[in-house]
């Protein structure tokens, strides 16, 4: 009996608040979930001395959708839609990451044009993708609408492409397994190739207006400063992980679509701090329209889907596959097992937002209140898709 | 020196207000509702069933497989089969919907229904503007309200319905073609009078298109 009473003390919870209201020395802060700048449901408990953060919490959940079980109870071509809203500025890269993996899985080849229409519409959305993030970076700085306006007006301009082309401004659902849904015509690839010459006008502009500036300056460099060695342990990808100077991008490590035909290069940071996170988008931004500009060029008339692929009873191999792209947040992959039947048995996705967000903590000790919202900023996290 | 920067940034923001006014690039604001952007193309919203002609329950191309009722990701179509059936735009008895319901405060408008539907029968409607004070019965379309004409189709997406009639004439035609020369064959089995039908089955697709309908015969 004694033995049982002992367990049942050992099994006491640890506090599920910080240690804060024990010592009377720290002051425990819950921000959000209701915050404008924690971009969507996102809560941290915070535990502060003073002004500066000694620890934090996240917490998330709030939006959480159950989207891998509804990915396991509908089919394969079901789940697709249900992907735009995972990262719901970014809709066409989830799609091609999602279609990619079921392409592995079934054995499907894309014909040439489709996957030139992706890399164009990946491309397209990490355009916008990075223009918004730096547009809303300025606002939680307390620069409040200029530059987020200025970032959205181009934004609208891509959304409108999207638009035009796949029906719908966010929610695109535009990949299907083998190719894309709709053929982009000759006037569309005009209409782009206009924006996205004009493109680099708004990137020096933006540039004068942004990166130059003392407040923005002051206020990232030398904050939320991230090692390399700690970005590779916890498994953070994309410009964050390039901010620390590591050289790690799946477009080139993996060369999934026909990304070794372009000639671009990967901008690497060198300090990892705020300031080197924000100039990875900026800079990505520029290769993103020097890829768009050859692969407009090198664009040809051609199938844009494999018609062999059936729309109804799909029904993929024994298996399983994992595809991953390099979305503009990071590495974006997904994890499908399938028994032979018309729906996964496994769906599992791999968040990028998620899993860059796990080193917050780490990122925020020592600076103040003011400090976390610019480093959750830079994180780029889109709750859609933490949550899931 | 400390200060060019911000200065810097202030003269982008005087160029992006003084263009404003003289720039269309600047200014891609537009003044909902008096003012209304064009809607593209391919854009969709929420799901419609098609008739032929004017009458809304005979020319309904719908013929109640329930497949997208099977493929609709948030499943919200339901449907009930008929018991009797009517002929369809190739004139064949086929079974029509007694009961079809589409929540649209359910949908998410993924054209997963349209791309299943093997009768051309469910399209993309482009209407947006359907706010309305109940939550649940006025969000639920019944089939009446759902049924729009092919020439309402032909007004919002004209070069997909082109190709919509096209193929289903030219289907209608192919299976005409086929019955025809399936019972010339079988009256007289001469193969100058088989060669006599394929010809005419060239021909027919010629007179169809011009039609703007499919013809119910």
């Amino acid at each position: 009996m004694s033995a049982s009473v002992q367990t049942l003390e050992a099994m006491e919870r640890p506090p599920v608040t910080m240690a804060s209201r024990f010592e009377g020395e720290l002051l425990e802060v819950s921000m959000g979930p209701q915050h404008p700048s924690t971009h969507g449901v996102f809560r941290m408990n915070v535990a502060l001395d003073g002004e500066i953060v000694r620890k934090l919490k996240p917490v998330f959940g709030y939006l959480h959708r159950n989207h891998e079980k509804i990915g396991e109870n509908t089919s394969y071509l079901g789940s697709m839609p249900y992907t735009d809203r995972l990262d719901y500025f970014c809709s066409m890269t989830n799609n091609w990451a999602y279609a990619l993996s079921v392409e592995k899985l079934a054995g499907i080849e894309v014909p040439e044009r489709a996957e030139y229409l992706r890399v164009i519409l990946a491309e397209l959305t990490r355009l916008q993708n990075h223009a918004s993030l730096l547009g809303f970076l300025l606002s939680d700085m307390g620069a409040w609408g200029t530059p987020l306006m200025y970032a959205f007006r181009e934004r609208e301009k891509i959304l409108d492409l999207f638009e035009s082309l796949s029906g719908s401004r966010m929610m695109c659902d535009y990949m299907r397994f083998g190719g894309c849904r709709v053929d982009a015509d000759d006037e569309w690839l005009a209409r782009a190739k206009q924006i996205v010459d004009r493109f680099p006008k708004f990137l020096d502009e933006f540039e004068d207006l942004i990166l130059g500036n003392e407040i923005v300056i002051g206020r990232t460099q030398n904050v939320g400063k991230l090692s390399a060695e700690l970005a590779i342990n916890a498994g953070i990808t994309g410009p964050m992980l390039r901010a620390c100077g590591v050289n790690y991008d799946i477009r080139k490590v993996d060369g999934y679509g026909f990304y070794p035909r372009f000639k671009f290069r990967i901008p690497l940071g060198e300090h990892g701090d705020t300031y080197d996170r924000l100039m990875m988008r900026a800079l990505e931004m520029r290769e993103s329209v020097e890829i768009l500009k050859q692969a407009f060029a090198q664009i040809a008339p051609g199938p844009f889907v494999n018609s062999k692929v059936k729309v109804r009873a799909f029904r993929p191999p024994v298996g399983e596959a994992y595809g991953r792209i390099e979305a503009p947040k990071g590495e974006l992959g997904f994890y499908l097992i399938s028994d032979g039947g018309p729906n996964p048995y496994r769906y599992r996705v791999r968040p990028t937002s998620f899993v860059n967000l796990t080193i917050l903590e780490d990122l925020c000790l020592g600076h103040t209140v003011a400090d976390v919202m610019v480093i959750l900023g830079s994180v780029d996290i889109v709750m859609g898709e933490v949550d899931r | 020196m400390i200060g060019t920067g911000i200065l810097k940034g202030m003269a982008v923001t005087a160029r992006n207000f003084v263009g404003s006014y003289f720039e269309k690039e600047r200014l891609i604001t537009v003044q909902y509702p008096e003012e209304r952007s064009p809607l593209p193309e391919n854009y969709r919203n929420f799901p419609f069933l098609i008739y032929d002609g004017n009458d809304q329950h005979a020319g309904l191309r719908c013929v109640a497989c329930k497949i997208c009722e099977k493929e609709c990701p948030p499943q919200c179509i339901y449907i009930v089969k008929s018991d009797d059936k009517k002929p369809d735009y190739m004139g064949k008895p086929q079974f029509y919907p007694k009961v079809f319901d589409i929540d649209i405060s359910v949908c998410m408008s993924c054209q997963i229904c349209v791309e299943v539907c093997p009768f051309e029968a469910i399209k993309m409607d482009k209407e947006f503007e359907l706010s309305q004070r109940e939550r649940f019965d006025s969000l639920l379309f019944r089939k009446e309200q759902l049924s729009k004409s092919n020439g309402y189709y032909h007004k919002i997406h004209p070069v997909e319905a082109e190709t919509v009639d096209k193929n289903l004439t030219d289907a209608a035609a192919a299976a005409e073609a086929k019955k025809k020369a399936a019972a010339e064959a079988a009256a007289k089995a001469a193969a100058a009078k088989a060669a006599a039908a394929t010809a005419t089955a060239e021909a027919k697709p010629a007179a169809g298109a011009t039609s703007s309908s499919p013809t119910s015969s």
